[in-house]
């Protein structure tokens, strides 16, 4: 419990000073704990569950500036995972929202389980990325999908760098939004 | 979608964060809420006429103390509530405390008043107004901090909504003693918080529908 606590944080830490390899290894990690947690609350629809993974790992790198450095990051973590869950249940049927707000705290106690066999979603964010507005998507697809620079990316579509920056920005929130919509 | 595409994706490019932007966020929001509250009250409501002679009294600075005291409470608040998993238990406390404290200095003073007083202890002479103005002057504050909470990440919506209302009815407050001459604390004990009671009422009621976010 204190190692995944501390490696998590350590890997979390690193990254939003700047060190990509160790991001990718905490969205790595975090989505083997997301994956395991939502794993056991969503027995009668296991086809959910990678859904709710990609949203959460999606939802993280958005709320990614609301980790204060005093805190603690696996109630950080599962705090973020159960407000999708109840979000998803909520949208199934209010009869199911009332059993899962009953377990409040638990999972900031629990021990952390992993399971680290991803599986593809049923649902394509990519698919989903199409529907953006251009200043969103094509940012989102020169840079985090091609690997382009910003630079390169305004250079491409005769953007300002800024317009780039906050165009990722803008798309991955409405990304976000729009998956949580469509459920 | 394969979830090792997304994770590749989302950790492609530049993904730093300065520290402390829950606190930058919400300390600017409040900054312009405060701005904004003491223009209106020093434009649209004047100063009180006497302000010069009343600042050397202590219960100039009484009527100055609560809000701000109710507004640094729920600014504690507000900034953990903003991030997932963390509870504001120590400041809902505090805040108790702070109403105990009040309450009980005013009983003590209504009290110890002869009875034909009490009335106009309680009561002054700007009651109504009191509360409608100090809960108007709020409500773009309140607006503000939700706007801001939104793109934070608060999971416990009633509490946060509660903090951001408080907060909102702190900065209105104190912008609003500038204006009002009542010089006792039963008044603030009554309708001063009365009008801070409205704004966190009202983000306790709306959080669940407008402070969501995906």
């Amino acid at each position: 419990m204190e190692d995944v606590e501390e490696t998590l944080r350590a890997s979390l830490l690193l990254a939003l000073a700047g060190d990509s390899q160790a991001y990718a290894a905490f969205l790595t990690q975090s989505g083997a704990h997301l994956r395991a947690y939502f794993r056991r609350r969503l027995v009668t629809s296991p086809n959910e569950v990678e859904d709710l993974v990609q949203e959460t790992l999606l939802a993280l790198h958005n709320r990614r500036h609301t980790y204060q450095t005093t805190q603690r990051l696996t109630p950080w973590l599962y705090a973020i995972a159960r407000y999708k869950l109840v979000d998803l249940l909520r949208a199934q049927s209010p009869r199911r929202q009332r059993e899962v707000a009953l377990d409040d705290d638990e999972a900031a106690g629990e021990l952390l389980a992993a399971d680290a066999s991803p599986a593809e979603s049923r649902r394509d964010l990519l698919k989903l990325l199409d529907t953006l507005p251009d200043r969103h998507r094509l940012p989102i697809v020169l840079v985090k999908l091609e690997g382009r620079s910003v630079a390169e990316a305004a250079e491409a579509t005769g953007m300002s760098e800024a317009a780039v920056k906050v165009g990722i920005h803008r798309g991955l929130k409405k990304l976000a939004a729009e998956a949580s919509r469509r459920r | 979608m394969k979830t090792d595409a997304l994770i590749a994706m989302l950790a492609r490019g530049d993904s730093r964060v300065a520290p402390g932007a829950v606190d930058r966020r919400l300390g600017a929001t409040v900054a312009a809420g405060l701005a904004l509250a003491l223009v209106a009250v020093l434009t649209l409501l004047g100063p009180r006429a006497d302000i010069g002679a009343a600042a050397r009294l202590p219960m100039f600075w009484a009527k100055l103390i609560v809000p701000f005291l109710v507004g640094a409470l729920a600014f504690a608040a507000a900034r953990r509530l903003a991030s997932p998993g963390r509870r504001a238990s120590a400041a809902a406390a505090l805040a108790a405390t702070l109403l105990a404290v009040v309450w009980a200095l005013a009983a003590f003073d209504v009290a110890s008043a002869p009875v034909a007083a009490r009335g106009h202890l309680l009561l002054g002479n700007s009651a109504p107004q009191c509360v409608a103005l100090i809960a108007l002057l709020s409500l773009p504050t309140l607006a503000a901090l939700f706007v801001t909470l939104r793109g934070l990440a608060p999971t416990r919506l009633p509490a946060a909504g509660a903090a951001a209302g408080a907060l909102a009815g702190g900065i209105a407050a104190a912008a609003y003693a500038l204006h009002c001459d009542e010089m006792t604390l039963p008044f603030v004990a009554v309708w001063y918080v009365l009008g801070m009671a409205v704004p966190a009422a009202l983000g306790t009621l709306l959080a669940p529908r407008w402070l969501r976010w995906a």
